[in-house]
């Protein structure tokens, strides 16, 4: 939420349905003012259309939803104030990156000298002149990035930022992205690339199948996963013996490369030590793993690895 | 809307778009001339469909506007080319949403883009138009035409009006095409079905069924241009082209701002 308590984005039962396909049932979430959040979700579960109802490019079958306090019936009263990037970089091959950025600039009214400091921002000052169709994939990405700031937005809506970038183009956008959310902008960001997502956002919206199936703070949704235990004995023999006395005790075990991998609670690692103790079995290690964003995503959506 | 009339025109003046329009233009436009002129002579004919202009019809007002006039069903179709790929390759290449999202209001994007083709053509209209002008005085001597006529009011009136019919035939053309591109949303199909329409299916069914051709829309936009005949009236290829325009406007305006944009 900002000052005035109202968050940047507010869906209610949004619904969008394409003949008897739900593309979106019945989604409900907040995306606080002043945040970073994530959206993620596997392909196909609605989170581009949820995104392209937000930016008023197409009309929900039921529900609402406001973006920064407006109705998305609306999307002229904040759209102004929207900086967004969808499915990729669209942009006209024939025109320079500098000459796209400039139409869209003439289009909503943000003065022209913007283009040239979002240009340096995202690294294509020196490519600025050179047709979008020479560019890499990277680079179109990053014209994307940058045209999507051209408002010098209070709300970032960025769908898959990240795409086709190298390693050093992921930890610049990540910077920006940083930059922009310590400056107040708040940003919704959907990505693949959970790993940078759980380094980024404090909130998420996970969708499966059209529908949201968590909506809140990325540490509430960790920490509500049970961690993983991992043990490791002294002596490789030990492995079978330690094995059946922990699956004895009711434990569910996997060995992976000599370790075995309980999922319990953190507590549970020092009846495991001791279990092992007085099986006269020496542990080299023991060790507590919170799931990552990764691991709890394919636990709540299902999908295969 | 002169927002979006502006950002239009920065996309319609890139060099390959306008060079290659230009040049276009300006070469049908020297064939043509240069035509009626250099074979004023010839039995094969210097005009349309095989027949002959000579020099004394030449020596008055009309000579002046002669191989201009031929072109201009030639800008028409150009001008439907253009307008076609502008509209469908906002769907093709999915620019609109990044449109969409700058500008919210669809109508203002539709009326802004159809404003900014407007001037485009009238651009084009007026180098075709200037090109045909100075290559008629050039090659009069040559074709043993007396320009003294040319220099007249009356010439001056018969270019201006010929102006003005062409202009409204190509916007009719361009606004064929721009509904075939919001319709199909793609670049060739909307080019290809124009095209393919005005150029070879109206004639094929003028020619089978004769009572068509006054009904039909490339014809009468071509008629306009040619500031109509005892035949096929100026009016009545106004009226008939207008209708056509309005009701096939007016669906494709209802659909761009209705429809999801999806992709």
């Amino acid at each position: 939420m900002n000052k005035t308590g109202i968050p940047a984005i507010s869906a209610s039962d949004l619904s969008k349905n394409y003949g008897e396909r739900a593309a979106l049932s019945h989604g409900s979430f907040i995306v606080p003012a002043g945040s970073i959040c994530g959206f993620v979700g596997p392909n196909g579960s609605g989170k581009t259309t949820t995104i392209r109802m937000l930016l008023g490019l197409i009309t929900p079958s039921g529900g609402s939803a406001t973006v920064l306090g407006e109705s998305i019936k609306h999307p002229e009263k904040y759209l102004p104030r929207v900086g967004a990037m969808i499915e990729g970089p669209a942009f006209y091959p024939a025109l320079s990156g500098c000459e796209n950025l400039k139409v869209l600039a003439e289009l909503g009214g943000f003065p022209l000298s913007r283009v040239d400091e979002l240009l340096a921002k995202v690294g294509l000052a020196d490519r600025g002149s050179s047709k979008f169709k020479t560019y890499s994939l990277g680079m179109k990405q990053r014209l994307g990035i940058a045209a999507a700031l051209l408002p010098n937005p209070e709300l970032l809506i960025l769908d898959e930022p990240t795409n086709g970038l190298d390693p050093s183009g992921i930890q610049e956008v990540r910077g920006i992205i940083k930059d922009l959310a310590n400056g107040g902008t708040t940003v919704f960001v959907s990505s693949h690339i959970l790993s940078e997502l759980e380094m980024i956002c404090e909130y998420l919206v996970m969708l499966r199948e059209g529908k949201v199936i968590f909506s809140g703070r990325t540490q509430e949704l960790l920490s509500s996963q049970k961690p993983m235990i991992i043990a490791r004995p002294e002596y490789e023999v030990d492995l079978t013996k330690l094995t059946n006395t922990l699956s004895e005790a009711g434990y569910q075990i996997t060995i992976v490369d000599g370790n075995l991998h309980v999922i319990a609670a953190k507590e549970a690692s020092a009846e495991i030590n001791r279990l092992a103790f007085d099986s006269g079995i020496t542990l080299s290690s023991i060790s507590i793993v919170l799931p990552t964003l990764e691991e709890t995503f394919f636990e709540m959506t299902g999908d295969d690895r | 809307m002169i927002r979006v009339v502006i950002a239009e025109l920065r996309k319609l003046r890139r060099p390959s778009l306008l060079l290659g329009t230009i040049a276009t233009v300006g070469g049908l436009s020297a064939l043509f001339t240069s035509i009626v002129f250099l074979m004023i002579n010839s039995k094969d004919g210097n005009t349309k469909r095989g027949e002959s202009i000579g020099p004394k019809e030449l020596s008055e007002a009309l000579g002046l506007v002669y191989g201009f006039k031929l072109v201009g069903v030639f800008l028409g179709v150009v001008a439907l080319c253009i307008f076609a790929s502008q509209t469908a390759q906002e769907y093709s290449l999915g620019t609109l949403r990044n449109l969409l999202v700058r500008q919210p209001s669809r109508m203002k994007i539709l009326a802004g883009k159809f404003i900014a083709m407007k001037l485009f053509a009238l651009v084009m209209v007026l180098f075709a138009g200037a090109l045909s002008i100075a290559i008629s005085f050039a090659l009069a001597g040559r074709a043993k035409v007396d320009t003294t006529a040319w220099g007249t009011s009356a010439a001056m009136h018969l270019l201006f009006e010929s102006a003005l019919n062409i202009f409204i035939a190509t916007l009719c053309f361009g606004t064929f095409g721009a509904i075939l591109g919001l319709l199909l949303r793609s670049p060739i199909s909307a080019i290809a079905v124009g095209v393919l329409w005005n150029l070879i299916l109206e004639n094929i069914l003028a020619a089978l069924i004769n009572s068509t051709a006054k009904w039909l829309p490339g014809i009468n936009f071509a008629n306009l241009g040619e500031g109509g005949n005892p035949k096929l009236t100026y009016k009545h290829s106004i009226t008939v082209s207008l209708g056509y325009l309005i009701i096939s406007g007016a669906l494709a305006a209802v659909l761009f701002k209705k429809r999801d944009v999806a992709n």
